[in-house]
């Protein structure tokens, strides 16, 4: 397709969590590997919205990271859509993400000189003034230093400066889970608006569904470092079909509709060191047969739209 | 009626600094009944963790409680010292945190902490403590207890470690539990399992539970009541689906409207500009006026306290005679 923007192939990346290695040796341990991202494949349109939602550890940073280059993959490849396609990423953390001992101003100079964007001085204070705008924040606020700002206007800062070197595709890594809901509100409504305004596409990163329906156009959700489905948004809200998306929705507290007489469903996400056999949810699912204890199930077409990867749904046993 | 568990009136927490005195809780008047959940909301800085503590006589000098009173079933304990405070803390408040870690020894098994809790507030013996420690892990959840009680906190999960802090929280039978964002650093299918435990132990028990947290969809399927704080002041207290349905302060209504939704998708959601005052720039009047979409030239001028509205008590002039007015 001429507009994917992104392609990731059978994405894998394993870490090495061993013990150090004379330890291992004297105590007689074997080497142990974990598989943060295993065999993760999916494309992003340029324009829109990927997510990727799932609990904690699922390897939704590792995917971030790795596709921003920040790691190297085990296996599998990223294509991109032309090699200078110019990629950004926004972290959760917005402090730590910005030099304390820097004015505002500073910070968002520093991709304008480092890229050579704009020839002279003049051009790049007005350059850094218009972004400061765009984002919401006054030409006065250059002048100050991080400290000095809330928690939502240092997201703020952090996202001026990411757009300073005129990305067109932003991988965004809980960009508000660190905040309140009225600065995420903030923040959400600018992020759809630069997207219309500049066209920017999103690889977006959240555990929190509400967040990932309001944004996204295509959702994918992962377990133990796998896409277990994907499709787009209206889909996948209302028509989920993977035993684990469903546990998912179900948990979820509902402001609308909020179950006070709920009784939660048992079960923790096990390790990723030692993930079970077959459909790695199996232990959870309530669906699971004998053929999900020992084979792993593909990421196969939904009829509708997207794809999913479970035995329950292929034997339509699901219904 | 019966005696509410607790009463706070009018409660002040002062922060005296070299530039001034801070205020972070600012009359704030609440109630809990026996076996009732008030969940407290509100954005972070709203003075919601300091209620908490004030209450367990926590805080940390120089913060104090300036004015005000808090009583547990009938008697005062924001008088008591700190023998006395002891005593009311783990027998008759048990407290919850964020993380379990703050609340568990790590060189201790978790047995031999529920042991030495249970010992303390009851003068039972070994045995029988312990065997009162396998059925409060039992009671949590927690699977093969008997097996379990000998391990020591860093061999749970964060899901598991929660578990314990809470069968430590509630192994004395305590009438009122502070729960300080018991569930924020927990992934929903374990928060849903924690929530679920809280509200059954509560019941079972008729425990009093103070809920802080700043996740709106945890106090709708958790609190029977629920206190919104803005920039340490109450802005609305109310039977929880009332408020959710129809909330009436303009902040309330604000932050109601700055959730996205699960059911429906709208282009843009609801934003209150701007950020909650820092303390030492506390405007004057009503603390939300210079963000409400509603103020008028009173609200700059008169600072409006809760007052009965319906089911629960709203710290508006709307709803008081009008912005105009005064
Ligand atoms: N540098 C690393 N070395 C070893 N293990 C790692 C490393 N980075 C991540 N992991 C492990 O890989 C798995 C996936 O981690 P990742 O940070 O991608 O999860 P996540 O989905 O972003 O979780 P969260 O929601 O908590 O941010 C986890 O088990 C994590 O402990
Ligand atoms: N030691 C201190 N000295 C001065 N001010 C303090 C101190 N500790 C807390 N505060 C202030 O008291 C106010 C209330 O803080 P509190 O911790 O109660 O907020 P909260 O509602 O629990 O927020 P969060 O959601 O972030 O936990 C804040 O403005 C905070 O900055
Ligand atoms: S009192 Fe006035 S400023 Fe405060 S919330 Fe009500 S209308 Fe808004
Ligand atoms: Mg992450
Ligand atoms: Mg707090």
């Amino acid at each position: 397709m001429a507009d994917t923007l992104l392609a990731v192939d059978g994405l894998t990346r394993v870490f090495d969590v061993s013990a150090p290695w004379l330890n291992r040796v004297l105590e007689g341990r074997p080497r142990q590997l974990l598989r943060a991202v295993d065999d993760v494949s999916f494309s992003i349109t340029a324009g829109q919205t990927v997510s990727l939602v799932g609990e904690s550890g699922c390897g939704k940073s590792t995917v971030a990271r790795l596709v921003v280059g920040l790691h190297a993959p085990s296996a599998g490849e990223i294509r991109l859509i032309r090699p200078d396609l110019r990629l950004q990423m926004i972290f959760q953390d917005p402090y730590a993400s910005l030099n304390p001992r820097w004015r505002v101003r500073s910070i968002v100079a520093e991709p304008i000189r480092t890229l050579g964007l704009r020839s002279d001085e003049a051009a790049i204070r007005a350059r850094v003034d218009e972004l400061l705008g765009i984002v919401g924040l006054g030409a006065s606020d250059g002048d100050k230093y991080p400290h000095e700002f809330s928690g939502g206007q240092r997201q703020r800062i952090s996202i001026a400066r990411a757009l300073a070197s005129e990305p067109e595709f932003l991988v965004c890594d809980e960009p508000t889970s660190a905040l309140d809901v009225s600065v995420q509100a903030q923040i959400l409504n600018l992020m759809k608006k630069l997207q219309r305004e500049l066209g920017l596409t999103y690889l977006f990163i959240s555990h929190d569904l509400s967040v990932v329906r309001h944004v996204s156009d295509v959702v994918a959700v992962m377990y133990l470092g796998r896409i277990v489905e994907e499709a787009p948004v209206e889909t996948l809200f209302r028509r989920p079909l993977h035993p684990y998306t469903r546990l998912l929705l179900d948990t979820i507290p509902d402001l609308e509709a909020p179950r006070r007489d709920r009784t939660p469903m048992g079960g923790e996400v096990p390790s990723p060191i030692d993930p079970p056999k077959g459909c790695t949810f199996h232990p959870r699912c309530p669906l699971a047969s004998e053929r999900c204890r020992h084979e792993r199930p593909e990421l196969a077409a939904r009829a509708d739209a997207g794809r999913v990867a479970c035995h329950a749904v292929e034997e339509g046993r699901h219904k | 009626m019966t005696q509410p568990v607790l009463s706070v009136r009018d409660l002040r927490v002062e922060f005296p600094t070299r530039s001034g005195t801070l205020v972070a809780v600012d009359g704030v008047s609440l109630d809990i009944a026996p076996g009732e959940i008030l969940g407290v909301v509100g954005e972070s800085g709203a003075g919601k963790s300091m209620t908490g503590m004030a209450v367990l006589g926590l805080l940390e000098p120089p913060g104090r409680i300036a004015a005000g009173e808090v009583r547990l079933a009938g008697a005062r304990i924001d008088n008591l010292d700190e023998r006395g405070l002891e005593r009311v803390r783990g027998r008759e408040i048990g407290a919850i945190f964020q993380d379990p870690l703050t609340s568990l020894n790590p060189v201790l098994s978790i047995g031999d902490q529920l042991v030495e809790t249970i010992r303390v507030h009851t003068r039972c013996d070994r045995r029988t403590a312990r065997e009162q420690a396998v059925a409060a892990l039992t009671a949590v959840g927690i699977p093969a207890p008997t097996t379990r009680i000998d391990h020591f906190p860093h061999q749970f999960s964060g899901g598991m470690r929660q578990r314990v802090v809470i069968a430590l929280a509630l192994c004395a039978n305590p009438k009122l539990v502070i729960a300080d964002e018991p569930t924020t650093a927990l992934d929903v299918s374990i928060q849903a399992q924690i929530t679920a435990l809280l509200k059954r132990l509560c019941k079972e028990h008729g425990t009093a539970v103070m809920l802080i947290t700043h996740d709106m969809g945890v106090i709708a399927e958790t609190a029977d009541r629920v206190a919104v704080m803005y920039a340490g002041r109450l802005a609305e207290v109310g039977p929880v689906l009332d408020v959710i349905r129809e909330p009436r302060h303009p902040y309330t209504r604000g932050l109601m409207g700055s959730i996205p939704s699960l059911r429906s998708r709208v282009d843009e959601l609801v934003q209150i500009d701007g950020s909650m005052p820092r303390l030492d720039r506390m405007p004057p009047g009503c603390a939300f006026h210079p963000r409400c979409p509603d103020a008028g030239p009173r609200c700059a001028r008169e600072r409006p306290d809760p007052h009965p509205v319906g089911t629960g008590a709203v710290a508006c002039w709307l709803e008081q005679g009008g912005v105009n007015g005064g």
